[in-house]
């Protein structure tokens, strides 16, 4: 038995296009600890969503395809378990919480019923007892006036209660794993604010893990523990939150936290990463960011780096990450 | 709710009006004298064309003959035609030869549209979903008249399972070859609507969600997926109801059923202008009162347009 609550290792994700098979995840491992928060970090396309998609096993069919790899979740591989046993174990073990709350959730469906469901289906309640908890969860998740709301329908509902219908609804089966997806990218600032310290709240309230995919620094920040920033499918360096805020070893976290607008940047001075995250169809030989990092040599453009426990308790995937780290101080960030 | 339903009954008299109007309008412009199209070769006495003439208000100007028609029509009274039956008796009498042909055939193109819609939408670009587009563009390209025939010739004449055509051997027997073809013969958008709505819905995120949730694949088609896929269905499902009503005049002429479609046919060709009015108008009306229905119990399957 692992001590870990979720293991993934070397997980491959394979999509079917017009121009061949894409890789869209490459060889990832990546580990949460009971109760651990894990954000992963990434640009848009760097497969942040396509590896939630694998834990919980709801990668679009049959046009992805997982080519190796095991997802280990309290020692049990997901990617062998019948239908059957891998629907249990997806609500009652891990939920998902989805960016648009709004196309998320069924229109026709009113936010209350669609929270029983959870119990309806992995409990057996009648619609009563359902109901009842539903309102109860409503309640957790600190949506007002809940019994009376429980009957409206997802429209009727702000982004922000919208969002916290969607974490009552995760959290119905009080899971050990919860995986959010850009929770908050769609909602405004403050409102961010209040479904981030929602989530840290009921986390701890819980005990559960929760791994945040997130382009956004400042959000990661505010709730991880440990942090994956993944690139063009791969993971590339992982350290404890903190640690890597304040001393990058890879490149491309650190061109991340450097594009962060401070308030001594205005736009124009603002840093950004040159170039483009690769295509999938195109990616380029040896190290995937080669073409848009200032330390790459020809090892770069030769050997993809393996991944390196480099600082104590982290791990990076950069032939140059001593440089990168040593680099690397409050100066590079102004 | 209240103030959609009023809205959407309000919105009917406009409509009514100027659909009526057209009707009458297009009977009115058909070249030729009904008076001497009805006397044929005898010759009739100036007096006997007058009173003709009078008693069907044929010499007063367009619009007065309209109000006039428009005033019985609110009565109930679709008036007389020129062998002076009452235009409402045909209506009455042919109507529910059309109106039996018209639901079985909507029962039939219910349960073939759906349920060959649902099949292919769910294993989208796979057998089934073949099948629904070889059937569909089968049925659509086909002429109706040529199903007909061929149903004929194979179930009457060459098996003897059903009659051939006329109304003898009653309801339901009489009806299954037409309503049959009449609804093979529509039911192809039908599965076709059925068939792009349910493939949008299962690639909507609400979908993922029911998958994450833990639900059954079973689950996730009946109680998410379905709901939201018929909605469009159930909209057009209203308008075609009515539309098989007039699309029946093909299918009733082939068959000789005695219902509104011969009627129609029957008065074109006569130049019955009352009656050509009064069968068309009361197809409208049919027609206007079907949609009426559908989306005043639309909002109770759509909860959006009930709160909206």
């Amino acid at each position: 038995m692992s001590q870990n609550l979720l293991e993934v290792r070397g997980l491959s994700v394979q999509f079917r296009s017009a121009e061949g098979h894409l890789t869209a995840i490459d060889d990832l491992s990546l580990t949460i600890g009971h109760g651990e928060a894990l954000a992963v970090l990434g640009e848009s396309g760097s497969g942040k969503s396509v590896t939630a998609k694998a834990i919980m096993g709801i990668l679009p069919h049959p046009a992805a395809r997982i080519t190796s790899g095991q997802v280990l979740l309290e020692g049990e591989d997901l990617l062998t378990l019948s239908p059957r046993r891998l629907r249990t174990v997806r609500g009652e073990k891990m939920a998902m919480v989805f960016q648009d709350a709004l196309t998320s959730l069924n229109p026709v469906v009113p936010v209350g019923a669609q929270i029983a469901e959870m119990y309806r289906i992995h409990r057996g309640d009648n619609r009563r007892e359902a109901q009842a908890k539903a309102v109860e969860m409503m309640r957790a998740v600190r949506i007002p006036d809940a019994k009376n709301r429980a009957k409206d329908y997802p429209f009727q509902f702000s982004g922000g209660m919208r969002q916290r219908v969607m974490i009552a609804m995760a959290l119905a089966l009080d899971p050990q794993l919860l995986i959010a997806d850009e929770p908050t990218t769609a909602l405004d600032v403050t409102v961010q604010a209040q479904i981030l310290d929602l989530l840290q709240e009921l986390r701890t309230e819980r005990g559960m893990a929760l791994m945040l995919i997130t382009h956004d620094l400042g959000v990661a920040g505010q709730v991880a523990d440990e942090a994956l920033v993944m690139y063009a499918g791969s993971a590339v360096e992982r350290a404890p939150m903190t640690e890597l805020m304040q001393r990058p070893a890879h490149p491309y976290t650190l061109g991340l936290l450097s594009s962060v607008p401070g308030p001594e940047h205005r736009a124009k001075d603002l840093p950004t990463i040159p170039g483009l995250p690769p295509q999938l169809s195109n990616r380029p030989k040896g190290c995937s960011f080669h073409p848009r990092c200032s330390f790459a040599t020809d090892l770069c453009r030769e050997t993809k780096p393996a991944v390196v426990a480099g600082l104590p308790g982290r791990e990076v995937a950069c032939h140059h990450w001593k440089e990168v780290a040593r680099h690397d101080d409050a100066t590079a960030l102004a | 709710m209240l103030r959609y339903a009023t809205r959407r009954i309000l919105l009917m008299i406009p409509t009514l009006i100027g659909s009526t109007f057209l009707v009458f309008l297009l009977v009115f412009l058909v070249p030729g004298d009904p008076v001497l199209a009805l006397a044929g070769d005898k010759r009739l006495s100036e007096s006997s064309i007058r009173a003709i003439r009078e008693q069907y208000n044929l010499d007063d100007p367009f619009l007065v003959q309209y109000f006039k028609w428009l005033g019985n029509v609110l009565h109930g009274d679709f008036g007389f035609d020129f062998n002076n039956n009452s235009v409402t008796d045909l209506i009455a009498s042919a109507f529910p030869y059309t109106m039996a042909l018209a639901l079985s055939a909507f029962c039939l193109k219910l349960v073939i549209g759906v349920l060959i819609g649902v099949w292919a939408g769910l294993r989208e670009g796979r057998a089934p979903d073949k099948f629904n587009l070889f059937f569909t563009i089968f049925f659509l390209a086909v002429p109706g008249f040529i199903i007909a025939y061929l149903a004929q010739y194979v179930f009457g004449i060459k098996l003897h399972w059903l009659p051939i055509s006329g109304v003898r051997q009653g309801f339901p027997i009489a009806f299954v070859m037409p309503a049959m073809v009449l609804a093979l013969e529509t039911a192809s958008p039908l599965a076709r609507l059925t068939r792009t709505s349910l493939v949008d819905v299962m690639r909507a995120d609400f979908i993922v969600t029911a998958h994450a949730k833990g639900a059954s694949p079973g689950r996730v088609v009946w109680r998410h997926a379905l709901r939201n896929a018929f909605l469009p269905v159930v909209t057009y499902l209203g308008l075609s109801l009515a539309s098989l009503l007039g699309g029946s005049v093909l299918i009733e002429t082939i068959f000789n059923l005695p219902g509104l479609g011969g009627t129609l046919s029957d008065a074109i060709t006569l130049q019955q202008g009352p009656v050509v009015v009064g069968v068309s108008v009361f197809l409208l009306l049919f027609f206007l009162l079907s949609s009426l229905i559908v989306d005043l119990l639309y909002p109770l399957i759509d909860p959006r347009v009930r709160h909206a």
